[in-house]
């Protein structure tokens, strides 16, 4: 199954613009008991506190909501994490949903990172208030977004496929004058 | 250059000449000019017509109240903008600008004629004139009132240029970089607050950069300004914005700054953007908007050459520009004692100063620079008219006694009259914020008072007189803004002098001669061309109310926002009526302060760009192939696909019969999914939709409907039961956002008790609907681990495995009355699936299809589509899919509102089936249903067609129609009204093809 062509999104690479390969991922909802769980069965410990981010290896999860996370793991581990998962699971209520195909990631980075990011997302970007490892799901103008900062100057984004192309094109529109 | 240019001193660069043009002849100037400044150094007043009585103008100001100075500048064809303030127009090399509203030049305009009509044009006018009859308003009247009125002349080619936006959030904002500005900044900054400080001018200083002799800390006030942004600029935390005016104060202190980039430059680079519009977000707003000279009023107070005091101070501090070699200054206020002692002092004859206070009501530094200048001062001098033509050219001075009585005293020849009536303080951006505004009698203005925002006005916008008490005041502010978050800031102090304005001012009309009735034209409103003739008329014809008074005679609308007009207009109606300013009230100041360009507010928004492009995976197949799309919210769908010159009915005739006859294939990933997953999963959907789901086996699939609290349809879909657990969810492609954040709120507020929650899967699955008698054969070619057979795979029933190799999720579904199947694959794997079935279709003949091949298919089988067949009006029994409701069930949203006696009257409209009777007639959609033909107007209406269309596999039209007590109607003959004849139907059943459902269950 992996030798069959996978069409995601075209996602142009540039200076300040990485597109990310394939990915695993689940949106992950439950009480505190099903995360506890959770995070023994993926190695990563699901944040309780609210937007942030925490990673182990190729392994994330994502605090989007106060019963809900994104997990994130290699593409090759969709089968492995589940069924993990869902043996630590049991009979905790939760819900595990593979979203795998549902969005595509890109990283913006670079010196300009967070001012290309603020021409269309309303939130305070200044690392103070959204510091390495703050995660959320917010805006770019019309489009939903989960950002990610990573480091000081990346973010990951997450972006559903049919919005890809609007985000990344206005953040090259963004971009144009940064050529000058 | 010319002798009004100064030798030396000001802001502009005397080493960078600059060419331009107004109306086509060709002057120079310096960087640093603005436009206006230009052509006064070379000795051009006359800048405009008025408005309405064409009246020849000169530049009053020198900031953004210019009223009269109103040009385009035309930097080419596409980037042609008209109403541009010539006090803001930055000069450049080879700038080009034109007048306005004249015919045919400036100095000879035809239209002036408007003036000497005047009599007949007063307030209300075109109101009273032009009621009869109503419908010639848009016709005769209008347009050419439009032509003679009006500003400048839009572009009408799309605008070229690329216009940025920019989200943004500090500590605290200052708006305004002059003297209390500029404290404030510095105080916020030095504390370590985040700030951002935004200036509409060019350059940052305000007030400072127009000062001859003042100082800050022993340096001369515009080089402290320097030194001071120089520190600011070298801040990290501090962003400096010129060029940017605060336009408007939106809730919860998000400012909207418009930044012009490109404007002032000779040669733009193509990849700066021309303007960016900020939307700022500031814990603390300190507003710092400064004060504006007014305008006195007497007759001629419009004439070329009448310009305010402190603006003809900042043309000869500033801009080293002469505005006059020999003026007349008509004092209300302090300011004129400052203008006269430095224009003296450039070479410009002082006339006369003509105070209109007592002598014993006039004090201090500014009287006695005057005096000790030697120059002329008249006490208890009134002005009782401006006299000349295209410039002034003598002013009629007149003597105030104490009982108040005027009597003529000289006529003083002149080229400038300098007005200082008093200042207003800016107080637009604090009323804007839904601040409150107090009178404050000792001012004679309004003042910010209660704030509704975390905002604070500093300075002249609240009041404040002096250079000492603004940078004091502006210093307080920023250490307590920043102080408040979190920065804890302490006001640094300042050692200021200079020659300050005074409280002084004059709201209203300067005394005039008892015989003058009725007065000569004393503006109130210049850019609007309101009178004190106009106020008077209102007045007299019963307006009270400030409110009234203002939409009657228009002083103070539109971009004016009462900058130079709203205390006099006040004051002119107080005295009238004898009541007090404070009494009269305000009128509130709406946004923008400046105007702001269609472009700023675009922003990004452009073309492609405006919003979304949603593509399926089918997409560039399609594109590929010619297929015509449709805009389906965001979504592109396939229309039809055409084979060579076919038109759409061809196409969709052909995809039709494809169908039908063999097989054909429909991208169908738009529509919305969600996977409800929990112990309690079928609970919610027994509460959220119509249907029972207890009863739904896992494997199995159920159309469901859901309603709105009151009764009405809002969505429907085929759900799938695929665990006990978990259920996929469809909803049409336009509800898939708002039936998902309806389920979050039931389960996050209604419904805690449930265990069970939602993920939108839309995007995760791509989905090939294959549809027709062939297409288990297409799909036995493909798909593997699945029984497809009838028994194993029967209506209704969900399998997984694999297709291509993909791991598959099929659903035994059909929204077009034959076979079907709907192939859900991760969505990256579309294309190739898509592909692929195409492929394997080919022996027999598959066909794609589009949206409009689906309406048709589904149409001839009686399915509805929510939002086209039913409006948000129509119960589950009216669009007769009352079947699918749960009749056991306790409750389910809607149920409730189902029991209205008005959902359960007879007489409601019932989705019908229509024949017309001339099978060869297609309705429009939309058209009314009457019960007999050609009514006398108004029909009597019973119902309307919601769709309709050719059926090629039934060889007629076919419409369905929501009609009044429709299904006791079967078989009436009743009429479509239509502008070319009452079309007769049918009313038949709404499933016109195979009733019995065979071909379905094969």
């Amino acid at each position: 199954m992996s030798k069959l062509k996978r069409h995601p999104p075209h996602i142009d690479r540039r200076d300040w613009l990485a597109p990310l390969p394939a990915a695993t991922r689940f949106s992950f909802r439950g009480s505190s008991e099903a995360a506890a769980a959770a995070s023994r069965a993926l190695g990563v410990e699901l944040s309780q506190v609210a937007c942030r981010a925490h990673v182990a290896g190729e392994r994330a999860a994502l605090w989007l909501g106060p019963d809900e996370q994104l997990l994130i793991g290699a593409e090759s581990e969709a089968a492995t994490l589940r069924d993990s998962l869902t043996v630590a699971l049991g009979d905790i209520p939760h819900s595990l949903v593979d979203i795998s195909h549902r969005q595509v990631a890109f990283v913006v980075h670079g010196a300009h990172a967070e001012w290309l990011l603020q021409s269309g997302c309303p939130l305070d970007l200044e690392l103070s208030h959204f510091p390495v490892g703050m995660c959320t799901r917010t805006v770019f103008l019309k489009a939903e977004i989960v950002l990610w900062r990573t480091a000081p100057d990346t973010f990951r984004l997450e972006v559903w496929r049919s919005f890809a192309e609007y985000v990344t094109s206005l953040l090259a529109e963004a971009a144009i004058e940064l050529s000058a | 250059m010319s002798a009004l240019r100064t030798a030396a001193g000001g802001r502009i660069d005397r080493t960078q000449r600059l060419t331009f043009t107004f109306d086509g002849r060709r002057y120079q100037g310096f960087a640093g000019d603005t436009l206006a400044s230009a052509l006064l150094a070379n000795g051009v007043h006359l800048m405009g017509r008025s408005f309405k009585y064409h009246r020849p103008r000169g530049v009053l100001g020198a900031g953004a109240e210019e009223p009269n100075a109103l040009v385009t500048v035309n930097r080419d064809i596409a980037r042609h903008t008209p109403n541009l303030r010539a006090t803001q127009v930055e000069l450049y090399d080879g700038l080009v600008a034109e007048s306005q509203h004249r015919w045919p030049s400036l100095t000879f305009d035809v239209g002036a004629i408007n003036n000497l009509l005047s009599p007949f044009l007063p307030a209300g006018f075109y109101n009273k004139t032009f009621m009869w009859p109503r419908s010639a308003w848009h016709k005769v009247w209008e347009p050419p009132i439009r032509a003679a009125a009006g500003l400048g002349v839009a572009p009408t080619l799309p605008d070229p240029d690329r216009y940025a936006q920019q989200f943004a959030h500090c500590d605290v904002l200052v708006v305004g970089a002059g003297p209390a500005g500029l404290a404030a900044a510095l105080a916020a900054a030095t504390a370590g607050a985040r700030v951002i400080l935004c200036d509409e001018q060019a350059e940052m200083g305000g007030s400072l950069l127009s000062e001859r002799d003042a100082t800050i800390d022993g340096q001369p006030a515009a080089a402290w300004a320097d030194a001071t942004l120089a520190r600011l600029a070298a801040m990290k935390r501090v962003r400096l914005l010129p060029r940017t005016t605060a336009f408007g104060y939106f809730p919860h202190n998000n400012i909207g700054l418009s930044e012009r980039i490109t404007e002032h430059l000779a040669q733009p680079s193509p990849s700066a953007p021309r303007e960016r519009m900020w939307q700022v977000r500031a814990h603390e707003v300190v507003i710092a908007t400064g004060a504006i000279e007014r305008p006195l009023l007497f007759p001629g107070n419009d004439l070329p050459g009448v310009m305010l005091a402190s603006a003809a101070r900042t043309y000869l501090n500033r801009y080293g520009v002469r505005v006059g070699t020999r003026a007349v200054i008509a004092a209300g206020s302090d300011s004129a004692f400052a203008a006269a002692v430095d224009l003296a002092a450039a070479g410009i004859q002082i006339a006369a100063i003509a105070d209109v206070r007592a002598p014993n009501a006039v004090d201090g530094p500014g009287l006695a620079a005057a005096r000790a200048a030697g120059l002329p001062i008249r006490s208890s001098a009134t002005v009782l008219a401006a006299t000349g033509k295209l410039r002034i050219a003598a002013v009629k001075l007149g003597s105030v006694a104490s009982n108040g009585n005027v009597s003529p005293t000289e006529t003083l020849a002149c080229d400038v009259l300098l007005m200082s009536g008093g200042f207003t303080p800016s107080v637009h951006l604090h009323s804007q914020s839904r601040g409150k505004l107090a009178f404050n009698e000792e001012l004679g203005a309004f003042v910010p008072a209660a704030t509704a925002e975390r905002s604070r006005s500093v300075g002249s916008c609240r009041g404040i007189n002096g250079l000492a008490a603004s940078l004091e005041d502006g210093a307080v502010a920023g250490a307590a803004a920043a102080t408040a978050t979190g920065h804890a800031a302490t006001a640094p102090r300042f050692v200021a002098s200079a020659l300050d304005a005074g409280i002084d001012g004059v709201p209203g009309a300067l005394p005039q001669l008892a015989a003058a009735i009725p007065p000569a034209k004393a503006f109130v409103d210049f850019q609007n061309d309101v009178t004190t003739r106009d106020l008077a008329l209102a007045r007299r014809e019963g307006f009270e109310s400030i409110e009234h008074i203002k939409r009657y005679t228009t002083t103070g609308m539109a971009t004016d926002q009462g900058k130079t007009s709203g205390l006099n207009a006040l004051g002119f109606v107080a005295a009238e009526s004898d009541r007090r300013i404070g009494e009269v009230g305000l009128t509130t100041y709406r946004m923008p302060y400046t105007p702001v360009t269609f472009g700023a507010f675009a922003g990004f928004a452009r073309g492609d760009q405006f919003d979304p492009v949603r593509k399926t995976p089918s997409h560039d197949w399609t594109v590929a192939r010619g297929g015509v799309f449709e805009d389906v919210g965001m979504w592109k769908r396939t229309r039809f696909f055409p084979l060579g010159r076919e038109d759409m009915h061809a196409a969709v005739d052909r995809e039709c019969l494809g169908v039908r006859n063999s097989v054909g294939m429909f991208d169908a990933s738009t529509l919305g999914k969600i996977e409800v997953v929990g112990k309690d999963a079928a609970e919610f959907l027994n509460r959220f939709y119509v249907n029972n789901w207890s009863s739904l086996a896992p494997g199995r699939s159920r159309y469901g409907i859901l309603l709105r609290d009151d009764g009405f349809v809002y969505d429907d879909g085929v759900i799938g039961r695929l665990a006990a657990d978990r259920f996929h969810v469809t909803t049409t492609t336009g509800g898939a956002a708002r039936v998902f954040g309806m389920m979050e709120d039931y389960i996050q507020t209604e419904w805690t008790d449930l265990s069970v929650w939602i993920t939108s899967t839309t995007e995760q699955w791509s989905v090939v609907a294959v549809q027709g008698p062939r297409a288990r054969d297409v799909l036995t070619k493909l798909v593997t681990g699945i029984d497809l057979s009838p028994t194993a795979l029967p209506h209704m029933a969900i399998a997984h495995g694999e297709i291509c190799g993909i791991p598959l999720m099929l659903f035994r579904v059909s929204f077009s009355g034959e076979l079907g199947f709907e192939v859900n694959v991760p969505a990256d794997y579309g294309t190739l699936v898509w592909e692929a079935i195409h492929d394997a279709g080919q022996e027999f003949g598959i066909t794609p299809y589009g949206t409009e091949a689906m309406h048709v298919l589904r149409a001839e089988k009686g399915y509805i589509i929510v939002g086209q067949d039913t409006d948000g009006t129509m119960t589950p029994d009216d669009a007769a899919v009352a079947w699918a409701i749960g009749k056991t069930k306790p409750d389910f949203i809607g149920k409730r509102g189902l029991e209205r006696p008005a959902l359960k009257a007879a007489g409601r409209k019932q989705l019908v089936g229509l024949q017309t009777v001339d099978p060869k007639v297609v309705l429009e959609e939309g058209a009314q249903v009457v019960v007999t033909a050609n009514q006398p107007v108004p029909y009597v209406m019973i119902g309307y067609v919601t769709s309709s269309y050719h059926s090629a596999a039934l060889g007629r039209s076919i419409a369905l129609a929501a009609v009044a007590d429709g299904r006791a109607r079967m078989g009436e003959i009743l009429y479509v009204a239509m502008p070319g004849g009452d079309i007769p139907v049918k009313i038949v059943s709404p499933v016109f093809y195979d009733p019995q459902g065979a071909r379905i269950n094969v």
